[in-house]
This record gives C-alpha cells, structure tokens and sequence, in this order.
C-alpha cells in the first residue's frame, strides 16, 4: 500500500515540475527574443531612421520610406477591411442570427482567419497584380484587407451577442426601425469590443510580411504612389536581413524592434480597452 | 428618431408622416441588404482564393500532372517541377514543431489552471499571449542571427555525437551542423505555435465543471492525477482541435521558416540538413520566377498547401464547435 502511495506521489511531484519547467520554457522565449530585440535594436536606433531614406548597401541610412509605407498600407487596409467585417458581423449577429447562411459564414470567416498569409499574396498576385501588369500600393492594400476582414468580422459578431437583449426591444418599443437600433443602440453598446477588434487586425497586418512579397513589392525610394511598388518595413526586414551588409542588418533589426513594439503596444492597448469595459 | 415623432403629430400631415416612414423603411432595407451583402463577400472572399489559385495552377498541372504530387527533382533551368521536396519539407517542419510544443503547451496549461496561484494567472496568461502576437518575422531574423549560431554550437554536435554511432538514428542526425536547417525550422514553430496551443487548450480546461475536480480530489486524487484522468478525458475534442489549430499554422507558417530552413530542393533523411517548405519556396522564388510554367508550378505549390490546411482547420474547427456544444 504505501509503495502505491510513493509511486503516485512521485509522479506527481514529476509532473509538477514538468510543468513548472514548461512554463518557464514558455516565458524564456519571450523574455529571450524581447531581450535580443531591445539590445540589437536599440543600438542602430537614432534620430536618422526616421528622417533617411533606405540606404544602397554598404553605406548608413534610414527606414523612412518603409515606415511612411507601412503606414499607408495599413490605413488604407484598414478603410477597406473594417466596413465589410463590421457590416458581415452585424448580419450574422443581428438580422441572421438564427439564418442557416450565419452558420456557414461563421465557419468559413474561422477559417479564414487562420489561412496561411502567403497564399492570400498569391490570390491578390493573380486578381490584381496579374492583370495590371505590375506591383502596386493598392494590390498591398487590399491583401492586408483580406487579412484584416476576417479579425473585425469575429469580434464585431461577439461583442453584438453580447448586448442584452432587452435593449433592442426597448429600442423597438419606441418605434425605432432595425437599422437604428443597430446604429445608435447595439453598436454604441459594442463599442469598446469592436474598437479592439479593429486594433487587434492592425497588430496582426502590422507585422504580416507574406502577403506583401508579391503584392506591394518593395522600394528603395520614396513613393507614395499606391500604383506603383511601396516600401514597406516587414519586406525591407525581410531583404535587410538575409543580406551580407553590416549596415543593412543593424537597420532590419531597428525595423523588427519599431514593428514588435508597435504590436505589442496595440494588443496590450487593446486588451486594456475590453478589460475596464468588464469591470465598469 | 425621436425628434421626427415629437415635430411630427398633429401639425404634420399624414401624407408627409406616411413619407417619413417610407424613407426610414427604405434605410432599413437598403442597410439590412448591405450587411447581407458583405455577410455574403466573406463566402466569394475563399471561394475566390479556391478558383483563382485552381486557375493559376492550371497550367503546371496540365504539364505534369499527377506526377507534380511524386515527383521530387525541381529545376528552373529545364523547367522540371514536383512538390515532393517542398511538401516533405512542410510535413517534417510542422511534425517536430507539434512534438515539442503540445506536450508544453498542455502542461503549461496544467499549471496555469490547477497549480499557479491566481494572481499570476493573469499575468502569465497575457505573457503567453503576447508570444502569440509577435509578428513571424520577429521570429525570422531572431531565428537567423540568434538561435541557429547557438544550434550550431551546442545542440546540433551534442546530437551528432551522441547518435553518431547509432545504426538508424545516426542517418537522422547525419551531416555537419549548419545551423540552419529542417531541425532549426522545426523549432522555431514550436515556439511560434506554443501559445495557441496554450491558449486554446487553457480554456478547454477551464470548462471542466468544479464539481468533477472536486470530487476527484475529495477521494484523494493528486494534481497530475485529476489532470489526467478528469480534465483531459472530458476536454479530449477540444484539446485535439486546438492542437490541430496550431498544426494549421505551423503547416502555412511562411516567414519564420523561410530565414532558417536553408531552402534546398531536397529530401533528406537528416533533420540537420537544409531543406524547404511549401511557403518557403513561394516566398523565395516567386517574384523571381521566369516564365508561366515557373510560376504557375509555384501557385500550384500554394493550392497544395491550402488544400492542407483547408481540412486541417476545417477538422479543428468542427471540434472545437463540438465542445462549444457540448458546454453551451
């Protein structure tokens, strides 16, 4: 008897530390690839990365044009992208709650969700690259767009379910049509949610890289043309990075560490924003 | 609204009223239509990725058909193409990666929801989660400049070495250590893949009722016991749909893979040895592609993976609307 009691509270004692040592496992990495990050990124961070352009090899510059790039492309996803998701969200939660065509959707906008990046470059490639015969801005744009879809369609059709109700009825009762009260009630109720899926789309984009090879390309100049090829930091990472120029290096991790920061700021933000809505 | 009624009564007609409320019937309408239709677009947004990748692709598949799936030579110069190499590649990666990272994400779970006291469960949980946020490049470029050199150095000679003499295992780990590489490659989706299995496979086992913990302990159960004969039997569809979420990303994962893996057209049994996955090999070469067989056998790489990861997350995600049911 007691050696069946030593036994099992052997195995015990081996799976607690197996998963106090998984969780520091877990936590090591982070607080490894944060550390690298800071280090390697701090020390190529100056004033120059925000005013230069991208440098040839070999010489010293800065990331400018990748950045205002970056940050275009994500707005004008982000135009594109929201209205559909918001919109998709609302009919699933609101006018198709019970609809058989919710469920299907539900099912594909998952996922959606999850579909590997690089094949939504390659679909955009042959939609819009293909057949106006070069990269674009825009072709960039609308991946990204395709990305961000899926994220708002999610969070918007969760945070709608989750208003009472009782609210829409009281809204009825007032002879309000359905329109209005999905306007001036169920999305001021939702808001906070639907903002912070909107956010959690722009982290998930900012840093997306696969979409973008082959769709806004990249470019050493400046450019604010969206029918032209853009800059923009995940790429510019990307071709720094796997070059043999010192210089270049030093900048892709200058670019990975703006991008990461940029990210975890917005999800951090993000998480904030729902969490004093739980509490309030 | 409001307004419209209290200015309307008696002073407005009721030709006018009449008007009013048509209007506002006709918003209604128009906005229902609108949300329908983009309801609607999420479903022509995949159908679309299907039939335009189908469409790019048809040209590879006319020239090699069948043979595309088997063949394993992959030559720009005399326009040979097969996706052996890549797919090999994307299957190997994807399968060390969840041999490290389910076995941790399940106990880092365990720890979050039977052993770590509850004001740091929050805190760890966010951690884990900020893991899943960094973007794959991050992991990339660390990857390349980090993790591979110290493989180089320390894990890699200590396999060779130790396996070395060993008949079977020694053609596994055969071959200098490069640093980059399938095994490399295969490590980094651990850890990219670690938090979504963690996240997923934490809230399943949240789901398990009090009561049954409870009583498990009530009779004398030990942690690891509770865990393992209560809380992984009741959560099993879930934790396997979570599991396979994260095998769907591991499979499309492009960026991470594609600075380590060493991109080699080549089946080799050595899991040290470079090699490419489907996403690698499209990122690499695609907008370096000449001619339209060259790219359409790349586009039909892409079409390949999606058909993958289509039934791998589609199987997930109908698992996972089981346990939603089930606690529903």
């Amino acid at each position: 008897m007691n050696k069946l009691y030593a036994s099992r509270r052997r195995r015990n004692v081996v799976a607690m530390v197996l998963s106090f040592a998984a969780t520091g496992f877990g936590l090591g990495w982070l607080v490894l690839i944060l550390g690298t990050l800071l280090w390697e990124g701090f020390s190529g961070l100056s004033l120059r990365v925000f005013t230069e352009m991208t440098p040839p090899p070999g010489s010293a510059g800065g990331l400018l044009n990748p950045i205002v790039g970056s940050l275009m492309l994500t707005a004008l996803a982000v135009l594109i992208g929201t209205p559909i998701g918001i919109l998709a969200g609302t009919y699933m939660a609101e006018y198709g709650r019970y609809a058989r065509l919710t469920q299907v959707v539900r099912f594909i906008n998952d996922i959606l969700l999850s579909a590997p990046s690089i094949v939504v470059g390659l679909f955009i490639y042959e939609i819009m690259v293909a057949p106006m015969g070069h990269f674009s801005g825009l072709a960039g744009s609308v991946a990204l767009a395709v990305i961000v879809i899926p994220v708002v369609v999610r969070t918007t059709e969760d945070m709608l379910l989750l208003v009472p109700n009782q609210l829409r009825e009281a809204a009825a009762a007032l002879g309000m049509p359905r329109a209005f009260i999905i306007g001036r009630v169920c999305y001021r109720a939702a808001r906070a949610g639907m903002v912070t899926g909107v956010l959690l789309a722009v982290a998930r984009i900012s840093g997306e890289t696969a979409p973008l090879l082959f769709t806004g390309l990249n470019n050493q100049f400046w450019s604010v043309d969206l029918n032209a090829p853009m800059a923009s930091l995940p790429v510019v990472i990307f071709q720094f990075a796997l070059s043999p120029y010192k210089d270049w290096q030093s900048l892709a991790w200058t670019g990975a560490l703006l991008i990461t920061f940029t990210v975890l700021a917005l999800s951090i933000f993000a998480r904030t924003l729902t969490a004093s809505r739980k509490q309030s | 609204m409001v307004d419209v009624a209290m200015a309307g009564g008696a002073e407005i007609g009721a030709i006018t009223r009449s008007r009013i409320l048509d209007r506002l019937r006709l918003g209604d309408s128009i906005f229902r239509w609108l949300t329908l239709a983009a309801a609607v677009a999420v479903l022509v947004l995949l159908s679309g990725v299907i039939i335009s990748l189908i469409q790019g692709s048809l040209p590879a598949l006319q020239a090699f058909g069948f043979n595309f799936l088997i063949d394993d030579r992959w030559n720009p110069v005399t326009e040979k193409f097969g996706a052996v190499a890549p797919i090999y590649g994307t299957i190997v990666t994807s399968f060390l990666g969840m041999l490290i990272a389910v076995p941790v994400g399940l106990f880092i779970s365990m720890f979050l929801t039977e052993l770590c006291p509850m004001w740091l469960r929050r805190p760890i949980g966010i951690a884990i989660e900020l893991l899943a946020g960094i973007p794959s490049i991050i992991y990339g470029i660390w990857g390349l400049f980090v993790f591979a050199p110290f493989l180089q150095q320390t894990l890699q000679p200590f396999l060779i070495d130790l396996f070395g003499p060993i008949p079977v295992l020694s053609s596994l780990f055969a071959g200098p250590p490069y640093g980059i590489g399938v095994l490399t490659a295969g490590l980094i989706l651990a850890i990219m893949v670690l938090p979504f299995i963690t996240s997923i496979s934490r809230e399943v086992f949240e789901s398990v009722p009090a009561v049954l913990k409870e009583a498990a302990y009530g009779i004398g159960c030990s942690t690891w016991e509770v865990v393992r004969y209560v809380v992984l039997p009741y959560t099993r569809v879930g934790v396997i749909g979570g599991v396979m979420l994260g095998l769907g990303r591991a499979l499309g994962e492009t960026m991470a893979v594609t600075f380590v893996i060493g991109n080699a057209h080549r089946v080799s049994a050595s899991i040290l040895a470079p090699g490419t996955t489907i996403s690698a090999t499209i990122a690499n070469e695609f907008t370096e592609a000449v001619g339209d067989l060259y790219t359409s056998a790349l586009i039909a790489l892409g079409l390949i993976l999606f058909v993958i990861t289509f039934i791998v997350l589609a199987a997930a995600r109908y698992m996972l609307l089981r346990i939603e049911r089930r606690i529903g």
